[in-house]
């Protein structure tokens, strides 16, 4: 037997917990070290149906877990629903981890390679952020929608590579990892990178930075020195208690932590206010000019309008001039059977009007013509609120008083207007049938950012 | 009383009335937007094989029957061999979206969703066997549970596991002259007779008719005397 371990093994292995079918090497080379004690095999699931847990992703939700007479091991089974998707965890078959020594990295001494600057605000983040992750602390950055939050994280995450740590960005979405793995390929030039999702060519790939959505981190245990979660308040984060432990499961047990919104939570806003949580805001964009802010406007019972097939005339009207003068808006609406109705009723204002929803088979392509400048209109539901940057529209919500609309999604609509230096300004109108709680606190959100973006000097006149 | 629903995970609502609270029921196990996604097949349908006939087009049909069961049983080969096929949904996107995840996802709870259709397409009929198509011991071993299996035990049957099968490629990626014409890979269990019986065969999904045709026709040369398919969804 082998005194040595495969040090192929233990790249595809440290950090991870992992199904037999996920490993590629033989199963000699994988009984081999677990009898030498470098692999641990756990049981995956542990506990009595239907009160178990799920070692993988966490998950203890009864009615998340099922029964099944295994063809395997002859008898009846328990598997885990909730990350199915990643291939089945059933309690008859074990979870592989690395229990032998530790890989090393070896980064060059300054691994970021780049030459912008940082805004005032930017900086002063930055600082905060990299002192978090040297001394292994939590801390939320709260910045505004378009404040250039990726940046912030250069020098920090520069830190931690360059003392050998493994360091993680998560978020929910894929678009983003898409968006941020050349970014950072980029900049840190000689450290290995993997940009994990679903079906990602990179999932076996040995790599000190892993960009990757919040559910490839259940493949993940005990691996990072620096957790970075993006869009903390988001969809599916915020919902699902197996997610955020996934986030605590990939990290060890001494490990930064930051966390990356425009829009935290009502309990984390109270918690910054009552100083319980560590902060750091960037109130202002990267381009000095304050944020659109929302304004209100009466549009009686536009529901009932929209089903007589007719248009709340505030509402026809705001977009009559937009259609006049040429400029782009972003319609809003709360659901998708209301937007369908509404749709041809906008369409004979203008017949290049389209909706786009979550499900729409075409929505890349709407997307593109969107930003191709041949949609003057395009209706939507909340799926458009994050992510997607449109150089120079007006915004508006029609029922801005549905429960859908929450305060952080309406700050995150607003933040969709006046994102480039060339077109800092736009309008942003909420449309409503009598305010909401919601709408009120996203407005004032914003104003207060403005006014501390003032305060601090991070305007310009 | 189901508090999610077994396929989207949402909570349910539940709508409380004096019956609800005196005869308690066990509700339904799929919320209300995935229930509206189901498509029951409803008459009229064609008689042999269940294919939903309201939108086929008349050249596709040729007498009672639609082209694709008229050409069967005018193969000699064919003819007889299978007595009816009866399916209960439409293989829509939806229907293919709960066969991805049950089958390929391995999520064998999502059998449920179909047990009370089954329960009700079997209510006035009777058989002395019920047959699930088998898989090949590789794509057992691969998949752990045979879905056609796990079909009919949700519905609360017991299944006779007599017919067997050698392995071959996927249905799925096959052409439906290539499905046709594929040799036989179902084989009776030694020393069972069925000579006489009636049998029931379950399968998952009824595409060109060839699987279940092709595991009629073992259980007709072992001498059953009445063979009816029985598939959760055709496409």
């Amino acid at each position: 037997m082998p005194s040595v371990f495969s040090e192929q093994l233990q790249h595809h292995l440290a950090g991870r917990i992992l199904l037999e079918p996920e490993i590629p090497f033989s199963p000699e080379l994988l009984e081999q070290h677990l009898k030498q004690g470098w692999i641990r095999a756990e049981p995956a699931i542990q506990g009595e149906f239907p009160h178990c847990v799920c070692l993988r992703c966490g998950n203890r939700a009864p009615h998340l877990f099922a029964e099944f007479p295994c063809a395997h091991c002859g008898k009846t089974s328990i598997y885990c629903r909730n990350c199915l998707m990643m291939g089945r965890v059933t309690a008859c078959k074990p979870l592989f981890t690395w229990a032998g020594p530790a890989p090393a990295f070896h980064p060059p001494r300054h691994p970021l390679h780049w030459e912008g600057t940082l805004s005032e605000g930017q900086q002063a983040a930055s600082e905060a952020v990299k002192i978090a992750i040297l001394q292994k602390n939590e801390l939320l950055v709260w910045a505004v929608c378009g404040a250039g939050k990726t940046e912030v994280l250069f020098n920090g995450i520069e830190a931690a590579l360059a003392n050998g740590e493994r360091v993680c960005i998560a978020t929910p979405r894929t678009d983003v990892v898409l968006e941020l793995a050349p970014r950072f390929r980029r900049v840190f030039p000689d450290i290995p990178i993997a940009a994990l999702y679903g079906g990602s060519p990179d999932r076996h790939k040995w790599a000190q930075l892993v960009i990757s959505t919040t559910h490839q981190l259940y493949r993940f245990a005990s691996a990072f020195d620096a957790v970075i979660v993006d869009e903390v308040d988001a969809f599916p984060y915020t919902f699902d208690e197996t997610l955020q432990r996934a986030v605590q499961k990939a990290a060890k047990d001494r490990c930064a932590r930051i966390y990356l919104t425009a829009t935290p939570g009502e309990t984390w806003q109270l918690e910054c206010k009552a100083g319980k949580r560590p902060f750091v805001t960037i109130p202002a964009r990267y381009h000095r000019k304050p944020l659109p802010v929302p304004i209100f406007k009466w549009a009686g019972n536009w529901r009932r309008k929209f089903e007589k097939g007719q248009l709340p005339v505030p509402v026809e009207a705001w977009v009559k001039k937009r259609l006049e003068t040429g400029k782009q808006a972003l319609l809003f609406l709360p659901n998708i059977s209301l937007m369908k109705k509404a749709e041809p009723v906008f369409k004979q204002l203008h017949p290049s009007i389209e909706s786009v929803h979550a499900e729409d088979p075409e929505r890349k392509e709407k997307v593109e013509r969107m930003r191709a400048g041949k949609t003057p209109l395009l209706l939507t539901t909340t799926i458009l609120e994050r992510g997607v940057t449109f150089p120079n529209i007006d915004v508006c919500v029609v029922g801005a008083e549905d429960a859908i609309f929450t305060e952080a999604a309406l700050v995150q609509i607003a933040g969709r207007a006046g994102r480039s230096a060339d077109f800092p300004s736009g309008d942003v109108t909420f449309f409503h049938y009598g305010k909401s709680n919601a709408m009120v606190k996203a407005q004032r959100h914003i104003l207060s950012m403005n006014e501390e973006a003032g305060k601090r000097g991070l305007l310009d006149a | 009383m189901h508090e999610y629903c077994l396929f989207c995970h949402q909570p349910l609502t539940h709508k409380l009335s004096w019956r609800t609270l005196i005869f308690p029921q066990p509700g339904p196990l799929l919320c209300e937007d995935c229930r509206a996604q189901l498509e029951k097949i409803t008459p009229p349908v064609c008689p042999k094989c269940s294919r939903p006939l309201a939108r086929l087009d008349a050249s596709y049909r040729e007498g009672d029957l639609c082209l694709d069961c008229a050409r069967w049983e005018q193969d000699p080969e064919w003819a007889g061999v299978l007595d009816e096929n009866i399916s209960l949904y439409t293989y829509n996107d939806f229907c293919k979206d709960i066969f991805t995840r049950f089958k390929f996802r391995g999520d064998y709870a999502l059998a449920a969703i179909f047990a009370d259709g089954i329960k009700e397409a079997l209510k006035s009929r009777a058989f002395d066997c019920i047959v699930p198509v088998p898989l090949s011991p590789e794509r057992l071993s691969e998949r752990l549970f045979n879905q056609a299996e796990a079909l009919a035990r949700a519905a609360g049957f017991e299944t006779a596991n007599i017919l067997h099968r050698v392995h071959a490629e996927k249905q799925s990626k096959k052409t439906r002259a290539g499905r046709i014409h594929q040799a036989q890979t179902f084989y009776m269990e030694k020393d069972i007779s069925i000579e006489g019986r009636s049998v029931l065969l379950v399968d998952d999904i009824y595409t060109t008719g060839s699987t279940v045709r092709h595991a009629a026709k073992v259980l007709r040369e072992a001498g059953a005397r009445k063979i009816v398919s029985l598939t959760a969804a055709r496409s």
